[in-house]
Protein backbone atom coordinates (compact mmCIF):
# COMPACT_ATOMS: atom_id res chain seq x y z
CA UNK A 1 0.00 0.00 0.00
CA UNK A 2 3.04 2.48 0.94
CA UNK A 3 4.47 1.68 -2.06
CA UNK A 4 1.60 2.27 -4.52
CA UNK A 5 0.78 5.92 -2.59
CA UNK A 6 4.86 6.33 -2.83
CA UNK A 7 4.51 5.99 -6.51
CA UNK A 8 1.79 8.57 -7.15
CA UNK A 9 3.32 10.73 -5.45
CA UNK A 10 6.68 10.43 -7.07
CA UNK A 11 4.66 10.61 -10.05
CA UNK A 12 1.52 12.90 -9.68
CA UNK A 13 2.70 14.90 -13.25
CA UNK A 14 3.03 12.03 -15.43
CA UNK A 15 -0.26 10.69 -13.66
CA UNK A 16 -2.00 14.02 -14.06
CA UNK A 17 -0.64 14.39 -17.88
CA UNK A 18 -2.04 10.91 -19.03
CA UNK A 19 -5.17 11.58 -17.02
CA UNK A 20 -5.70 14.88 -19.14
CA UNK A 21 -4.33 13.22 -22.29
CA UNK A 22 -6.70 10.48 -22.26
CA UNK A 23 -9.97 12.93 -21.61
CA UNK A 24 -8.88 15.28 -24.32
CA UNK A 25 -8.12 12.73 -26.85
CA UNK A 26 -11.79 11.23 -26.19
CA UNK A 27 -12.79 14.94 -26.25
CA UNK A 28 -10.74 15.91 -29.80
CA UNK A 29 -12.53 12.87 -31.48
CA UNK A 30 -16.04 12.44 -30.33
CA UNK A 31 -17.36 15.37 -32.51
CA UNK A 32 -15.85 14.49 -35.43
CA UNK A 33 -17.99 13.05 -38.75
CA UNK A 34 -17.36 9.93 -40.41
CA UNK A 35 -16.26 11.60 -43.58
CA UNK A 36 -12.77 12.22 -41.24
CA UNK A 37 -12.90 8.81 -39.89
CA UNK A 38 -10.26 7.53 -41.91
CA UNK A 39 -7.60 11.04 -42.37
CA UNK A 40 -8.48 10.84 -38.70
CA UNK A 41 -7.17 7.36 -38.30
CA UNK A 42 -4.00 7.87 -40.30
CA UNK A 43 -2.90 11.30 -38.66
CA UNK A 44 -3.43 10.04 -35.50
CA UNK A 45 -1.21 7.21 -36.68
CA UNK A 46 1.71 9.61 -37.94
CA UNK A 47 1.17 11.28 -34.29
CA UNK A 48 2.34 8.09 -32.52
CA UNK A 49 5.20 8.23 -34.54
CA UNK A 50 6.51 10.23 -31.58
CA UNK A 51 8.56 6.72 -30.67
CA UNK A 52 11.02 8.17 -33.16
CA UNK A 53 12.19 10.36 -30.02
CA UNK A 54 12.87 7.53 -28.03
CA UNK A 55 14.28 5.47 -30.51
CA UNK A 56 16.54 8.81 -31.58
CA UNK A 57 17.12 8.76 -27.69
CA UNK A 58 18.60 4.91 -27.86
CA UNK A 59 20.60 5.43 -30.56
CA UNK A 60 22.20 8.50 -29.39
CA UNK A 61 24.07 6.40 -26.63
CA UNK A 62 24.10 3.33 -28.28
CA UNK A 63 27.94 2.02 -28.37
CA UNK A 64 28.19 -1.39 -29.44
CA UNK A 65 27.41 -2.86 -32.75
CA UNK A 66 24.49 -4.47 -31.79
CA UNK A 67 23.12 -1.76 -30.17
CA UNK A 68 23.56 0.49 -32.91
CA UNK A 69 22.14 -2.00 -35.59
CA UNK A 70 18.90 -2.33 -33.61
CA UNK A 71 18.96 1.58 -32.62
CA UNK A 72 19.69 2.28 -36.84
CA UNK A 73 16.61 -0.30 -37.62
CA UNK A 74 14.19 1.58 -34.68
CA UNK A 75 14.80 5.14 -36.09
CA UNK A 76 13.78 3.73 -39.90
CA UNK A 77 11.22 2.25 -38.81
CA UNK A 78 10.20 5.42 -36.16
CA UNK A 79 10.49 7.58 -39.31
CA UNK A 80 8.95 5.62 -41.93
CA UNK A 81 6.02 5.81 -39.28
CA UNK A 82 6.14 9.45 -38.86
CA UNK A 83 6.71 10.36 -42.66
CA UNK A 84 4.32 7.56 -44.30
CA UNK A 85 1.63 8.65 -41.88
CA UNK A 86 1.76 12.60 -42.20
CA UNK A 87 2.13 12.23 -46.25
CA UNK A 88 -0.66 9.27 -46.80
CA UNK A 89 -2.72 11.68 -44.90
CA UNK A 90 -2.31 15.11 -46.65
CA UNK A 91 -2.67 12.82 -49.55
CA UNK A 92 -6.23 11.84 -48.41
CA UNK A 93 -7.55 15.47 -47.40
CA UNK A 94 -5.83 17.19 -50.61
CA UNK A 95 -8.71 15.42 -52.69
CA UNK A 96 -11.39 16.96 -50.20
CA UNK A 97 -9.63 20.39 -50.30
CA UNK A 98 -9.57 20.35 -54.20
CA UNK A 99 -13.75 19.74 -53.79
CA UNK A 100 -14.73 22.12 -51.28
CA UNK A 101 -12.36 25.22 -53.43
CA UNK A 102 -14.96 24.48 -56.18
CA UNK A 103 -17.82 24.67 -54.57
CA UNK B 1 38.79 31.93 -14.59
CA UNK B 2 37.82 28.51 -14.06
CA UNK B 3 34.84 29.15 -12.34
CA UNK B 4 33.91 31.49 -15.29
CA UNK B 5 33.95 28.13 -17.21
CA UNK B 6 32.00 25.95 -14.76
CA UNK B 7 29.23 28.58 -14.48
CA UNK B 8 28.84 29.10 -18.16
CA UNK B 9 28.79 25.22 -18.62
CA UNK B 10 26.06 25.44 -16.04
CA UNK B 11 24.06 27.97 -18.04
CA UNK B 12 24.53 26.53 -21.06
CA UNK B 13 23.49 23.17 -19.89
CA UNK B 14 20.64 24.41 -18.45
CA UNK B 15 19.52 26.47 -21.60
CA UNK B 16 19.41 23.64 -23.60
CA UNK B 17 17.15 21.32 -21.30
CA UNK B 18 14.78 24.30 -21.42
CA UNK B 19 15.12 24.88 -25.18
CA UNK B 20 14.20 20.70 -25.02
CA UNK B 21 10.96 20.74 -22.32
CA UNK B 22 9.79 24.19 -24.68
CA UNK B 23 9.97 22.20 -27.78
CA UNK B 24 8.33 19.43 -26.26
CA UNK B 25 5.74 21.84 -25.19
CA UNK B 26 5.31 23.33 -28.00
CA UNK B 27 5.08 20.00 -29.63
CA UNK B 28 2.26 18.28 -27.64
CA UNK B 29 0.27 21.72 -28.25
CA UNK B 30 0.49 21.28 -32.28
CA UNK B 31 -0.24 17.52 -31.66
CA UNK B 32 -3.49 18.24 -29.90
CA UNK B 33 -4.01 21.35 -32.20
CA UNK B 34 -3.45 19.26 -34.98
CA UNK B 35 -5.97 16.39 -34.08
CA UNK B 36 -8.68 19.07 -33.13
CA UNK B 37 -8.51 20.91 -36.44
CA UNK B 38 -8.08 17.13 -38.29
CA UNK B 39 -11.83 16.45 -37.11
CA UNK B 40 -13.24 19.37 -39.39
CA UNK B 41 -13.52 19.29 -43.33
CA UNK B 42 -12.20 22.49 -43.25
CA UNK B 43 -9.42 22.74 -41.18
CA UNK B 44 -8.22 19.19 -41.19
CA UNK B 45 -5.21 19.65 -44.00
CA UNK B 46 -3.56 22.07 -42.02
CA UNK B 47 -3.98 20.22 -38.96
CA UNK B 48 -2.23 17.47 -40.31
CA UNK B 49 0.57 20.08 -41.00
CA UNK B 50 0.21 21.39 -37.57
CA UNK B 51 1.22 17.90 -35.94
CA UNK B 52 3.54 16.89 -38.65
CA UNK B 53 5.61 20.86 -37.42
CA UNK B 54 4.76 19.82 -34.08
CA UNK B 55 6.79 16.07 -34.66
CA UNK B 56 9.90 18.36 -36.91
CA UNK B 57 10.46 20.44 -34.01
CA UNK B 58 10.57 17.90 -31.11
CA UNK B 59 12.80 15.72 -33.41
CA UNK B 60 14.94 18.35 -34.20
CA UNK B 61 15.51 19.31 -30.34
CA UNK B 62 15.99 15.67 -29.06
CA UNK B 63 18.79 15.51 -31.57
CA UNK B 64 20.16 18.93 -30.67
CA UNK B 65 19.34 19.25 -27.32
CA UNK B 66 18.67 15.97 -25.28
CA UNK B 67 20.86 14.79 -22.83
CA UNK B 68 21.08 11.50 -20.80
CA UNK B 69 22.80 11.54 -17.43
CA UNK B 70 24.86 14.58 -19.31
CA UNK B 71 25.77 12.94 -22.29
CA UNK B 72 24.86 14.77 -25.54
CA UNK B 73 23.53 12.52 -28.19
CA UNK B 74 26.21 10.73 -30.23
CA UNK B 75 26.08 8.76 -33.43
CA UNK B 76 24.18 11.65 -34.78
CA UNK B 77 25.01 11.22 -38.60
CA UNK B 78 23.88 7.61 -38.42
CA UNK B 79 20.76 8.92 -36.45
CA UNK B 80 20.56 11.65 -39.55
CA UNK B 81 21.34 8.64 -42.07
CA UNK B 82 19.06 6.57 -41.02
CA UNK B 83 15.86 9.39 -41.22
CA UNK B 84 16.45 10.15 -44.43
CA UNK B 85 16.53 6.22 -45.07
CA UNK B 86 13.01 6.28 -43.52
CA UNK B 87 11.99 9.16 -45.37
CA UNK B 88 12.89 8.24 -48.57
CA UNK B 89 10.92 5.11 -48.58
CA UNK B 90 8.04 6.14 -46.41
CA UNK B 91 7.08 9.04 -48.87
CA UNK B 92 7.71 6.97 -51.84
CA UNK B 93 5.64 4.48 -50.36
CA UNK B 94 2.89 6.72 -48.96
CA UNK B 95 2.81 8.83 -52.47
CA UNK B 96 2.95 5.82 -55.07
CA UNK B 97 -0.05 3.88 -53.37
CA UNK B 98 -3.11 3.62 -54.84
CA UNK B 99 -5.94 5.21 -53.00
CA UNK B 100 -7.92 1.79 -52.69
CA UNK B 101 -5.07 0.40 -50.99
CA UNK B 102 -5.06 3.00 -47.89
CA UNK B 103 -6.02 1.32 -45.19
CA UNK B 104 -3.28 -1.49 -45.00
CA UNK B 105 -0.85 1.28 -45.66
CA UNK B 106 -1.85 3.23 -42.76
CA UNK B 107 -1.45 -0.37 -40.77
CA UNK B 108 1.82 -0.76 -42.39
CA UNK B 109 3.31 2.59 -40.91
CA UNK B 110 1.36 1.88 -37.62
CA UNK B 111 3.09 -2.04 -37.20
CA UNK B 112 6.30 0.27 -37.56
CA UNK B 113 5.89 2.45 -35.07
CA UNK B 114 5.02 -0.27 -33.03
CA UNK B 115 7.91 -2.19 -34.27
CA UNK B 116 10.46 0.85 -33.09
CA UNK B 117 8.10 0.61 -29.62
CA UNK B 118 9.54 -3.12 -29.78
CA UNK B 119 13.20 -2.50 -30.25
CA UNK B 120 13.90 0.71 -27.61
CA UNK B 121 12.55 -1.75 -25.18
CA UNK B 122 14.86 -4.75 -25.89
CA UNK B 123 17.69 -1.67 -26.34
CA UNK B 124 16.78 -0.07 -22.90
CA UNK B 125 15.97 -3.05 -20.37
CA UNK B 126 19.90 -3.94 -19.66
CA UNK B 127 20.52 -0.13 -19.05
CA UNK B 128 17.39 -0.09 -16.01
CA UNK B 129 19.05 2.49 -13.67
CA UNK B 130 21.12 0.08 -11.40
CA UNK B 131 20.06 2.57 -8.34
CA UNK B 132 16.60 1.38 -8.74
CA UNK B 133 16.80 -1.80 -9.25
CA UNK B 134 19.04 -1.75 -5.65
CA UNK B 135 16.53 0.02 -3.88
CA UNK B 136 13.04 -1.66 -5.03
CA UNK B 137 14.54 -5.35 -7.15
CA UNK B 138 12.97 -5.55 -10.63
CA UNK B 139 9.52 -4.18 -9.08
CA UNK B 140 9.79 -0.57 -10.27
CA UNK B 141 8.26 1.41 -12.88
CA UNK B 142 10.92 1.78 -15.51
CA UNK B 143 10.92 -2.60 -15.76
CA UNK B 144 7.11 -2.25 -16.07
CA UNK B 145 6.98 0.53 -18.97
CA UNK B 146 9.98 -1.83 -20.83
CA UNK B 147 7.94 -4.77 -20.49
CA UNK B 148 4.67 -3.43 -21.68
CA UNK B 149 6.09 -1.46 -23.93
CA UNK B 150 7.80 -4.59 -25.64
CA UNK B 151 4.84 -6.69 -25.28
CA UNK B 152 2.22 -4.38 -27.04
CA UNK B 153 4.91 -3.03 -29.65
CA UNK B 154 5.64 -6.32 -30.29
CA UNK B 155 1.68 -7.30 -30.85
CA UNK B 156 1.04 -4.15 -32.84
CA UNK B 157 3.73 -4.75 -35.02
CA UNK B 158 2.61 -8.34 -35.96
CA UNK B 159 -0.70 -7.81 -35.65
CA UNK B 160 -0.57 -4.88 -38.33
CA UNK B 161 1.78 -6.68 -40.51
CA UNK B 162 -1.00 -9.54 -41.28
CA UNK B 163 -3.81 -6.75 -40.91
CA UNK B 164 -1.56 -4.97 -43.93
CA UNK B 165 -1.54 -8.56 -45.94
CA UNK B 166 -5.25 -9.42 -45.11
CA UNK B 167 -6.38 -6.28 -46.60
CA UNK B 168 -3.47 -6.68 -49.38
CA UNK B 169 -4.97 -10.30 -50.14
CA UNK B 170 -1.95 -12.37 -49.81
CA UNK B 171 -2.53 -13.87 -46.21
CA UNK B 172 -6.34 -15.82 -45.99
CA UNK B 173 -8.57 -15.72 -42.44
CA UNK B 174 -7.42 -18.95 -40.57
CA UNK B 175 -10.52 -19.82 -38.07
CA UNK B 176 -10.44 -22.32 -35.39
CA UNK B 177 -11.97 -22.35 -32.43
CA UNK B 178 -8.53 -23.64 -31.01
CA UNK B 179 -7.08 -20.40 -31.89
CA UNK B 180 -9.40 -18.74 -29.88
CA UNK B 181 -7.55 -20.88 -26.71
CA UNK B 182 -4.15 -20.77 -27.58
CA UNK B 183 -4.70 -16.92 -27.82
CA UNK B 184 -5.86 -16.81 -24.22
CA UNK B 185 -3.09 -19.64 -23.37
CA UNK B 186 -0.65 -16.35 -25.09
CA UNK B 187 -1.28 -13.49 -23.21
CA UNK B 188 -1.66 -15.38 -20.06
CA UNK B 189 2.06 -16.28 -20.70
CA UNK B 190 2.91 -12.76 -21.62
CA UNK B 191 1.71 -11.22 -18.45
CA UNK B 192 3.53 -14.44 -16.53
CA UNK B 193 6.49 -13.05 -18.21
CA UNK B 194 5.99 -9.42 -17.17
CA UNK B 195 5.14 -10.71 -13.54
CA UNK B 196 7.79 -13.47 -13.43
CA UNK B 197 10.43 -10.65 -14.45
CA UNK B 198 9.62 -7.94 -12.16
CA UNK B 199 9.36 -10.66 -8.93
CA UNK B 200 12.91 -11.41 -9.61
CA UNK B 201 14.23 -8.88 -7.07
CA UNK B 202 17.72 -7.43 -6.77
CA UNK B 203 19.43 -9.12 -9.81
CA UNK B 204 21.51 -7.44 -13.11
CA UNK B 205 18.83 -7.17 -15.81
CA UNK B 206 21.76 -8.14 -18.17
CA UNK B 207 21.16 -11.96 -16.95
CA UNK B 208 18.01 -12.10 -17.82
CA UNK B 209 17.70 -10.81 -21.39
CA UNK B 210 16.86 -14.53 -22.96
CA UNK B 211 13.68 -13.86 -20.89
CA UNK B 212 12.88 -10.30 -22.64
CA UNK B 213 13.94 -12.32 -26.04
CA UNK B 214 11.27 -14.94 -25.18
CA UNK B 215 8.87 -12.30 -24.53
CA UNK B 216 9.62 -10.65 -27.82
CA UNK B 217 9.19 -13.72 -29.81
CA UNK B 218 5.69 -14.76 -27.82
CA UNK B 219 4.10 -11.19 -28.17
CA UNK B 220 5.38 -11.46 -31.78
CA UNK B 221 3.17 -14.65 -32.38
CA UNK B 222 0.83 -13.60 -29.65
CA UNK B 223 0.29 -10.57 -32.56
CA UNK B 224 0.20 -12.68 -35.57
CA UNK B 225 -2.31 -15.19 -34.10
CA UNK B 226 -4.68 -12.22 -32.31
CA UNK B 227 -4.92 -10.65 -36.11
CA UNK B 228 -5.22 -14.24 -37.68
CA UNK B 229 -8.73 -15.57 -37.09
CA UNK B 230 -10.62 -12.12 -37.38
CA UNK B 231 -12.59 -11.65 -40.64
CA UNK B 232 -12.05 -8.93 -43.80
CA UNK B 233 -15.48 -6.91 -42.50
CA UNK B 234 -13.55 -6.44 -39.09
CA UNK B 235 -10.23 -5.11 -40.50
CA UNK B 236 -10.98 -1.78 -40.04
CA UNK B 237 -11.46 -1.92 -36.37
CA UNK B 238 -8.49 -4.00 -36.19
CA UNK B 239 -6.32 -1.70 -37.74
CA UNK B 240 -7.77 0.63 -35.21
CA UNK B 241 -7.18 -0.98 -31.99
CA UNK B 242 -3.82 -1.60 -33.21
CA UNK B 243 -3.12 2.00 -33.63
CA UNK B 244 -4.04 2.92 -29.96
CA UNK B 245 -2.10 0.28 -29.64
CA UNK B 246 1.18 2.08 -30.96
CA UNK B 247 -0.09 5.12 -29.30
CA UNK B 248 -0.01 3.47 -25.73
CA UNK B 249 3.40 1.47 -26.86
CA UNK B 250 4.90 4.90 -27.39
CA UNK B 251 3.94 6.34 -24.15
CA UNK B 252 5.54 3.59 -22.29
CA UNK B 253 8.50 4.83 -23.98
CA UNK B 254 7.56 8.26 -23.04
CA UNK B 255 7.20 7.25 -19.55
CA UNK B 256 10.78 5.36 -19.38
CA UNK B 257 12.33 8.59 -20.69
CA UNK B 258 10.29 11.23 -18.92
CA UNK B 259 9.35 12.73 -22.10
CA UNK B 260 6.17 14.64 -21.97
CA UNK B 261 6.05 14.35 -26.02
CA UNK B 262 6.19 11.25 -26.26
CA UNK B 263 3.64 10.67 -23.35
CA UNK B 264 1.36 13.44 -24.91
CA UNK B 265 1.50 11.84 -28.17
CA UNK B 266 1.30 8.18 -27.20
CA UNK B 267 -1.86 8.49 -24.50
CA UNK B 268 -3.71 11.25 -26.86
CA UNK B 269 -3.45 8.61 -29.63
CA UNK B 270 -4.01 5.93 -27.54
CA UNK B 271 -7.49 7.26 -25.64
CA UNK B 272 -8.23 8.37 -29.11
CA UNK B 273 -7.80 5.48 -31.08
CA UNK B 274 -10.02 3.49 -28.62
CA UNK B 275 -12.84 5.81 -29.06
CA UNK B 276 -12.40 5.66 -32.45
CA UNK B 277 -12.68 2.20 -32.61
CA UNK B 278 -15.86 1.91 -30.57
CA UNK B 279 -17.50 4.61 -33.19
CA UNK B 280 -16.27 1.82 -35.97
CA UNK B 281 -17.70 -1.07 -33.79
CA UNK B 282 -21.48 1.22 -32.65
CA UNK B 283 -21.58 2.05 -36.93
CA UNK B 284 -21.36 -1.84 -37.32
CA UNK B 285 -23.41 -2.72 -34.42
CA UNK B 286 -20.64 -5.01 -32.80
CA UNK B 287 -19.37 -5.11 -29.63
CA UNK B 288 -15.21 -5.03 -29.52
CA UNK B 289 -14.91 -8.07 -27.85
CA UNK B 290 -17.01 -10.05 -30.54
CA UNK B 291 -14.81 -8.44 -32.80
CA UNK B 292 -11.33 -9.87 -31.04
CA UNK B 293 -12.86 -13.35 -29.57
CA UNK B 294 -15.44 -14.25 -32.63
CA UNK B 295 -14.14 -14.98 -35.59
CA UNK B 296 -16.54 -12.97 -38.41
CA UNK B 297 -18.00 -14.99 -41.50
CA UNK B 298 -16.18 -18.36 -41.48
CA UNK B 299 -18.30 -20.96 -39.85
CA UNK B 300 -22.25 -19.59 -39.55
CA UNK B 301 -23.68 -18.38 -42.74
CA UNK B 302 -27.46 -17.75 -41.75
CA UNK B 303 -30.68 -19.99 -42.00
CA UNK B 304 -31.18 -20.88 -44.95
CA UNK B 305 -34.06 -20.00 -47.02
CA UNK B 306 -36.50 -19.88 -50.02
CA UNK B 307 -33.99 -18.06 -52.77
CA UNK B 308 -36.25 -17.07 -55.66
CA UNK B 309 -34.41 -16.61 -58.94
CA UNK B 310 -31.80 -14.37 -59.85
CA UNK B 311 -33.24 -11.88 -62.67
CA UNK B 312 -30.41 -10.75 -64.87
CA UNK B 313 -30.53 -7.65 -66.83
CA UNK B 314 -28.99 -5.82 -69.36
CA UNK B 315 -27.19 -2.56 -69.67
CA UNK B 316 -29.66 -1.06 -72.07
CA UNK B 317 -32.48 -2.07 -70.05
CA UNK B 318 -30.88 -0.70 -67.03
CA UNK B 319 -29.87 2.84 -68.30
CA UNK B 320 -33.85 3.27 -69.56
CA UNK B 321 -34.37 2.51 -65.67
CA UNK B 322 -32.27 4.87 -64.63
CA UNK B 323 -32.91 7.64 -66.68
CA UNK B 324 -36.60 7.80 -66.52
CA UNK B 325 -36.35 7.70 -63.15
CA UNK B 326 -37.09 11.00 -60.72
CA UNK B 327 -34.77 9.63 -57.67
CA UNK B 328 -31.77 7.11 -57.87
CA UNK B 329 -29.46 6.54 -54.99
CA UNK B 330 -26.09 5.08 -55.77
CA UNK B 331 -24.97 2.38 -53.00
CA UNK B 332 -20.98 1.89 -53.55
CA UNK B 333 -19.04 -0.52 -52.05
CA UNK B 334 -15.25 -2.03 -51.90
CA UNK B 335 -16.03 -3.67 -55.42
CA UNK B 336 -16.29 0.36 -57.07
CA UNK B 337 -13.00 0.99 -55.42
CA UNK B 338 -10.96 -2.28 -56.62
CA UNK B 339 -12.35 -1.84 -60.30
CA UNK B 340 -11.29 1.98 -60.22
CA UNK B 341 -14.74 2.82 -61.74
CA UNK B 342 -15.36 5.86 -58.62
CA UNK B 343 -15.02 8.75 -61.33
CA UNK B 344 -17.31 6.68 -64.06
CA UNK B 345 -20.10 6.54 -61.40
CA UNK B 346 -19.67 10.21 -61.16
CA UNK B 347 -19.90 10.41 -64.74
CA UNK B 348 -22.86 8.48 -64.69
CA UNK B 349 -24.42 10.51 -61.63
CA UNK B 350 -23.28 13.94 -63.74
CA UNK B 351 -25.38 12.55 -67.14
CA UNK B 352 -28.71 11.29 -64.93
CA UNK B 353 -28.47 14.65 -63.06
CA UNK B 354 -28.45 16.67 -66.47
CA UNK B 355 -31.61 14.21 -67.34
CA UNK B 356 -33.43 15.40 -64.44
CA UNK B 357 -32.64 12.66 -62.19
CA UNK B 358 -32.38 13.18 -58.70
CA UNK B 359 -28.87 10.94 -57.61
CA UNK B 360 -27.51 10.79 -54.02
CA UNK B 361 -25.01 8.52 -52.56
CA UNK B 362 -25.72 6.47 -49.86
CA UNK B 363 -22.82 6.01 -47.48
CA UNK B 364 -22.53 3.18 -45.57
CA UNK B 365 -20.59 4.19 -41.84
CA UNK B 366 -17.77 1.00 -43.17
CA UNK B 367 -18.12 0.74 -47.00
CA UNK B 368 -14.96 -0.10 -48.37
CA UNK B 369 -12.87 -1.17 -45.70
CA UNK B 370 -12.34 1.52 -43.63
CA UNK B 371 -15.18 4.00 -42.14
CA UNK B 372 -14.57 7.17 -44.45
CA UNK B 373 -12.70 5.25 -47.20
CA UNK B 374 -15.50 5.64 -49.39
CA UNK B 375 -15.66 9.27 -48.82
CA UNK B 376 -12.19 9.64 -49.97
CA UNK B 377 -12.81 7.58 -52.53
CA UNK B 378 -15.75 9.81 -53.99
CA UNK B 379 -13.71 12.64 -52.89
CA UNK B 380 -10.79 12.24 -55.09
CA UNK B 381 -13.45 11.84 -58.64
CA UNK B 382 -14.80 15.18 -57.77
CA UNK B 383 -18.43 14.20 -56.34
CA UNK B 384 -19.73 16.54 -54.28
CA UNK B 385 -19.88 16.69 -50.67
CA UNK B 386 -24.03 17.29 -50.23
CA UNK B 387 -24.57 14.14 -52.36
CA UNK B 388 -22.68 11.88 -50.31
CA UNK B 389 -25.61 10.87 -47.76
CA UNK B 390 -25.32 8.67 -44.46
CA UNK B 391 -27.12 5.59 -44.78
CA UNK B 392 -29.61 6.55 -41.94
CA UNK B 393 -31.05 9.90 -43.70
CA UNK B 394 -31.50 7.37 -46.82
CA UNK B 395 -33.48 5.17 -45.23
CA UNK B 396 -35.72 7.72 -43.39
CA UNK B 397 -36.76 7.97 -47.36
CA UNK B 398 -36.09 5.15 -49.48
CA UNK B 399 -39.29 4.00 -50.22
CA UNK B 400 -39.50 6.90 -52.71
CA UNK B 401 -36.41 6.00 -54.26
CA UNK B 402 -37.28 4.76 -57.86
CA UNK B 403 -33.76 2.84 -58.51
CA UNK B 404 -31.23 1.93 -55.79
CA UNK B 405 -27.82 1.60 -57.68
CA UNK B 406 -25.28 -1.18 -55.72
CA UNK B 407 -22.05 -0.92 -57.25
CA UNK B 408 -20.00 -3.69 -55.99
CA UNK B 409 -21.38 -3.71 -52.02
CA UNK B 410 -22.85 -6.56 -50.26
CA UNK B 411 -22.68 -6.95 -46.94
CA UNK B 412 -23.94 -3.20 -46.20
CA UNK B 413 -26.77 -4.04 -48.46
CA UNK B 414 -27.57 -7.64 -46.77
CA UNK B 415 -31.99 -7.45 -45.46
CA UNK B 416 -30.59 -10.29 -43.51
CA UNK B 417 -28.76 -7.46 -40.88
CA UNK B 418 -32.52 -7.09 -40.16
CA UNK B 419 -34.28 -10.26 -40.32
CA UNK B 420 -32.53 -12.87 -40.15
CA UNK B 421 -31.24 -13.23 -36.48
CA UNK B 422 -29.32 -16.72 -36.93
CA UNK B 423 -26.91 -14.44 -39.51
CA UNK B 424 -23.26 -13.08 -38.33
CA UNK B 425 -24.31 -9.85 -39.89
CA UNK B 426 -27.85 -9.18 -37.74
CA UNK B 427 -27.56 -6.16 -36.09
CA UNK B 428 -25.59 -3.85 -38.50
CA UNK B 429 -27.40 -1.07 -39.56
CA UNK B 430 -27.42 -1.27 -43.44
CA UNK B 431 -28.53 0.66 -46.35
CA UNK B 432 -32.25 -0.71 -47.13
CA UNK B 433 -31.76 -1.09 -50.91
CA UNK B 434 -34.20 -3.97 -50.55
CA UNK B 435 -36.96 -1.56 -49.73
CA UNK B 436 -36.48 0.80 -52.69
CA UNK B 437 -38.98 0.28 -56.04
CA UNK B 438 -35.89 -1.05 -58.10
CA UNK B 439 -32.33 -2.62 -57.37
CA UNK B 440 -29.99 -2.90 -59.88
CA UNK B 441 -27.06 -4.70 -58.81
CA UNK B 442 -23.64 -4.40 -60.53
CA UNK B 443 -21.63 -7.18 -59.47
CA UNK B 444 -19.27 -9.45 -60.87
CA UNK B 445 -20.45 -12.95 -60.22
CA UNK B 446 -22.89 -14.24 -57.28
CA UNK B 447 -20.34 -14.82 -54.67
CA UNK B 448 -20.75 -13.74 -51.35
CA UNK B 449 -19.20 -10.32 -49.87
CA UNK B 450 -16.61 -10.00 -47.83
CA UNK B 451 -18.04 -11.50 -44.37
CA UNK B 452 -19.25 -14.74 -46.28
CA UNK B 453 -22.77 -14.22 -45.62
CA UNK B 454 -25.13 -15.51 -48.73
CA UNK B 455 -27.42 -11.75 -49.71
CA UNK B 456 -30.97 -12.50 -50.04
CA UNK B 457 -31.26 -9.21 -51.99
CA UNK B 458 -29.82 -10.46 -55.09
CA UNK B 459 -32.97 -12.68 -55.24
CA UNK B 460 -35.57 -10.41 -54.46
CA UNK B 461 -38.25 -9.73 -56.81
CA UNK B 462 -37.48 -6.34 -57.69
CA UNK B 463 -33.70 -6.80 -57.76
CA UNK B 464 -32.00 -7.07 -60.96
CA UNK B 465 -28.35 -8.24 -61.58
CA UNK B 466 -25.91 -6.50 -64.18
CA UNK B 467 -22.88 -8.61 -64.03
CA UNK B 468 -19.59 -7.55 -64.97
CA UNK B 469 -16.70 -6.13 -63.73
CA UNK B 470 -17.82 -2.71 -62.30
CA UNK B 471 -15.63 -0.40 -64.30
CA UNK B 472 -17.21 -1.82 -67.76
CA UNK B 473 -20.73 -2.00 -66.32
CA UNK B 474 -21.28 1.49 -65.90
CA UNK B 475 -19.25 2.59 -68.78
CA UNK B 476 -21.72 0.39 -70.68
CA UNK B 477 -24.52 2.61 -68.63
CA UNK B 478 -23.15 5.71 -69.26
CA UNK B 479 -22.67 5.09 -73.28
CA UNK B 480 -26.09 3.68 -73.32
CA UNK B 481 -27.32 6.48 -71.66
CA UNK B 482 -26.07 9.04 -73.78
CA UNK B 483 -27.60 7.70 -76.96
CA UNK B 484 -30.81 7.65 -75.27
Amino acid sequence: MEEILEFFYTNKEIIFIVILSVFLGVEVISNVPAVLHTPLMSGANAIHGVVIIGAIIVMGHASTTSTMILGFIAVVLGTLNVVGGFVVTDRMLEMFRKKSKKK
Amino acid sequence: MNELITLKETIEFTLGESVLEISYVVASVLFILGLRMLSHPDTARRGNIWAAVGMGIAIVATILFHKMEGEPIGNVGYIIAAMVLGTIIGWIVALRVKMTAMPQLVSFFNGMGGGAAALISIMEFPHISQSLVQQYGMLNGQVLSILLALMIGSVSFAGSMVAFGKLDGWIKDITTPLLRYINIALLVVLVGFIVYIMSLGSINPKDVMYLVYIMFAVALVYGVLFVMPIGGADMPVVISLLNSFTGLAAAMGGFLYHNQAMITGGILVGSAGTILTILMCKAMNRSLVNVIIGAFGGQASGAEKEKGAVKETTSTDAAIMLNYSRKVIIIPGYGLAVAQAQHLAHELDKLLEENGVEVKYAIHPVAGRMPGHMNVLLAESDVPYDKLVESEEINEDIENVDVAVVIGANDVVNPAAEDDPSSPLYGMPIVKANKAKNTIVLKRGMGKGYAAVENYLFYDDNTKMLFGDAKSSLQELVNEIKQL
